[in-house]
């Protein structure tokens, strides 16, 4: 099973002509996903590798029921992409576009306030299911094995570093989600916990913060009331200086929780297995798993 | 990015709210002549990007147009030292000139995004002039928020809120929420990170006016304001993280001595976590991000080395959008390029991987290739430094 992509994704690639956007789109194709329809605006008509590229994303779902939506759309346009995805009836929207000004943003979620459909980043790595041979994302395939290991983080490669390394010691996954690392991310841990909470081929969890906000923290609050299978965390940024990301005032509202150190503790004291350094984290999770 | 203050209060002044009058001056005469203008007795303020100035000895108060000469003449050109800066502290530039204010009530102002929220708030407070990050740990209470749409603006009904809240005299009532108004339109009209007025004060004359302003701009949208470019004060900045902006990659340079090139932020942060734990000291934090082009990265290996206490060197790179080809290119230009003798580790991973390795060997410079990530760490930890 896994969660959010699996083998009913038909996935449209919004931005598919671009450079990045086509790389990896082949990627996504070459593991395995459905890879039904593109959109680039003034290239409707023609194709990208025998994939049909539209004009507009509601032509592309009418024409091919296109559920999920990868875009690649630069950052001024990536805003509107998402809405128009959404507009579309686009149930799953993963947005990787890095960039994006935090009032597009602000509008954006404001918008999908209520809609059904469900936004991942931007500015993310994306997600895999390896099972069902299904990637909507960045993550290079090969170091993935299906298996039983959720895997949710806020960062991109780190996530490939955790994964090559569950990888390497026989512990496949059953989906990989990178949330991204904008302040307004439309998918947030505690919204990942919910679904590998129901998810049956989940077994255990592997949750990866960095410094920043509050999110790891809510995370642990969930874990501690309602998530039954074990975890394993890693937070980046132990050894980060204090003060250069986290903006003056916007630290009030959060109280000035944004540490490793506090996001460490937090999770550690609801019994979250803590990697000491993130070379460990695969071992961490073998570890306790032989103890389960 | 920041501005000035100066900068900050000629944006709001635009926008209807009103500040002191004053004018930015860079030489003693100048100061000299401003002071003549406003009237004899002026306030002194540094121009630098750190808070704390007051306590810093930044803000200084001149009697007559002699006196604001003299103090200027000691201002410029000296560094202040405050609690937000190094140790080495910024220059100081520029002076702000004011007149003098007289202050019947001292709050607080601002606004933000509340990521929770995932909309803008706007705070205020009755204990203004004070670090606002105090007040919320020790008197939460004193400080009344209001989430604001950004599709419908700052309603006039959160503004009484907050007026209320403020306790002002009914007469500043519509003044104040007016004054909300303006600033909640610089905030999303100039795609602000922070716009803090602090003090905003009640003169002796039952006048609101904006003591002290600060604007931080959201990097990310700053392709739309290209009146903001233009703002931006170089000598505030780190040299090497100007260099790092222009050529689109991130960088913060700290005290250590093992120069690390990574592509991701959280991995970039989870190598410094690592280095330091094998017993090293970063030298900086550099994530050449995610579609990093061949150039980008030569670009970021040359800001690393520019800095004079790098000895060795760490690059790790985990293939995704950036493939690791492209690194490989980029790293062999620029080591070729600058004859760099110093070690370099370099642990390379997931896409296109195999063709980067083979790049790197086929080179002829001596890089010393790692398997993972602790063994790089101890490689590049147990390394004889070297010189850039």
């Amino acid at each position: 099973m896994g969660i959010l992509v699996g083998k009913n994704t038909k996935l449209l690639v919004q931005g598919i002509t671009g450079s990045e956007g086509s790389f990896h789109t082949q990627r996504c194709k070459e593991f395995g996903t459905k890879v039904v329809a593109g959109v680039t605006p003034g290239k409707g008509g023609t194709n990208f590798e025998g994939i049909p590229v539209f004009n507009a994303v509601e032509q592309a779902v009418q024409a091919t029921g296109a559920n999920t939506s990868m875009i690649f759309v630069p950052p001024a346009g990536a805003a509107e992409a998402i809405l128009e995805a959404a507009e579309a009836g686009i149930s799953l929207i993963v947005c990787i576009t890095e960039g994006i000004p935090v009032m597009d943003m602000v509008k954006v979620h404001l918008h999908l306030k209520g809609k059904s459909c469900r936004l991942i980043g931007p500015n993310c790595p994306g997600l895999i299911s390896p099972k069902d041979k299904c990637k909507v994302g960045l993550m290079p395939g090969n170091i993935h094995r299906p298996g039983n290991i959720g895997v949710v983080s806020r960062s991109g490669t780190l996530t490939y570093e955790a994964v090559a390394q569950l990888t390497e010691l026989g512990l496949g996954q059953s989906t990989c989600i990178g949330i991204g690392g904008d302040p307004l991310p439309g998918t947030t841990f505690v919204d990942v916990l919910k679904l590998f909470q129901r998810d049956k081929q989940t077994e255990a969890l592997v949750l990866i913060g960095e410094i920043g906000g509050i999110m790891e923290q809510d995370a642990a609050q969930f874990i501690k009331e309602q998530f039954t299978k074990p975890v394993v965390g890693f937070i980046a940024g132990a050894t980060a200086p204090p003060g250069r990301r986290m903006g003056h005032a916007g630290a009030i509202i959060s109280g000035s929780s944004g540490t490793a150190s506090e996001k460490i503790n937090a999770l550690a004291s609801v019994g979250v297995s803590i990697a000491p350094s993130p070379a460990e984290i695969g071992i961490t999770v073998k570890k306790m798993l032989a103890k389960h | 990015m920041k501005i000035h203050e100066y900068q900050a209060k000629a944006i709001l002044a635009q926008f209807g709210i009103p500040v002191p009058r004053g004018k930015v001056v860079d030489s003693p005469a100048q100061a000299r002549q401003v002071a003549a203008e406003l009237g004899g007795k002026v306030v002194l303020k540094a121009q630098v990007y750190a808070g704390g100035r007051g306590k810093a000895g930044g803000i200084k108060t001149a009697q007559n147009p002699n006196e604001a000469e003299q103090l200027a003449k000691q201002m410029l050109g000296s560094r202040l030292i405050t609690h937000q800066t190094s140790a080495e502290g910024v220059k100081v530039n520029k002076l702000l000139v004011e007149e003098t204010v007289n202050i019947q009530r001292e709050l607080y102002l601002s606004i933000v995004i509340d990521n929770s929220a995932r909309l803008p708030v706007m705070m205020a407070s009755e204990a203004g002039g004070m670090d606002i990050e105090e007040v919320a740990q020790t008197h939460p209470e004193k400080i009344i928020k209001t989430h604001i749409s950004p599709l419908l603006g700052l309603q006039s009904f959160q503004g009484r809120k907050l007026a209320y809240g403020l306790k002002l005299e009914q007469a500043l009532n519509k003044p104040a929420v007016s004054l909300m108004a303006s600033l909640y339109q610089v905030f999303q009209g100039k795609d602000c990170s922070l716009a803090e007025i602090n003090p905003l004060v009640v003169t002796t004359d039952g006048k609101l006016l904006a003591l002290d302003a600060k604007l931080n701009f959201d990097d990310n949208a700053l392709f739309r304001h290209s009146e903001l470019a233009a703002l931006a004060d170089p000598e505030q900045v780190e040299p090497l993280e100007i260099e790092a902006n222009k050529q689109g990659v991130s960088y913060i340079k700290l005290d250590g001595d093992v120069g690390c090139l990574v592509n991701g932020a959280g991995l970039a942060m989870a190598t410094m976590d690592i280095i330091k734990l094998v017993g090293a000291q970063p030298a900086n934090f550099l994530d050449v991000g995610g579609g990093a082009s061949e150039e980008q990265i030569a670009a970021a290996m040359g800001i690393l080395l520019d800095d004079p206490k790098v000895k060795r060197v760490l690059i790790n790179i985990f293939g995704g959008i950036l493939r690791c080809d492209v690194a490989a290119r980029g790293i062999v230009a620029a080591l070729t390029k600058r004859k760099v003798t110093l070690p370099v580790v370099v642990r390379m991973r997931g896409t296109n991987a195999d063709e980067g390795k083979a790049i790197l060997s086929q080179s002829g410079l001596t890089i010393t290739p790692a398997q993972d990530l602790l063994q790089a760490a101890r490689l590049v930890a147990a390394a004889k430094g070297g010189k850039a």
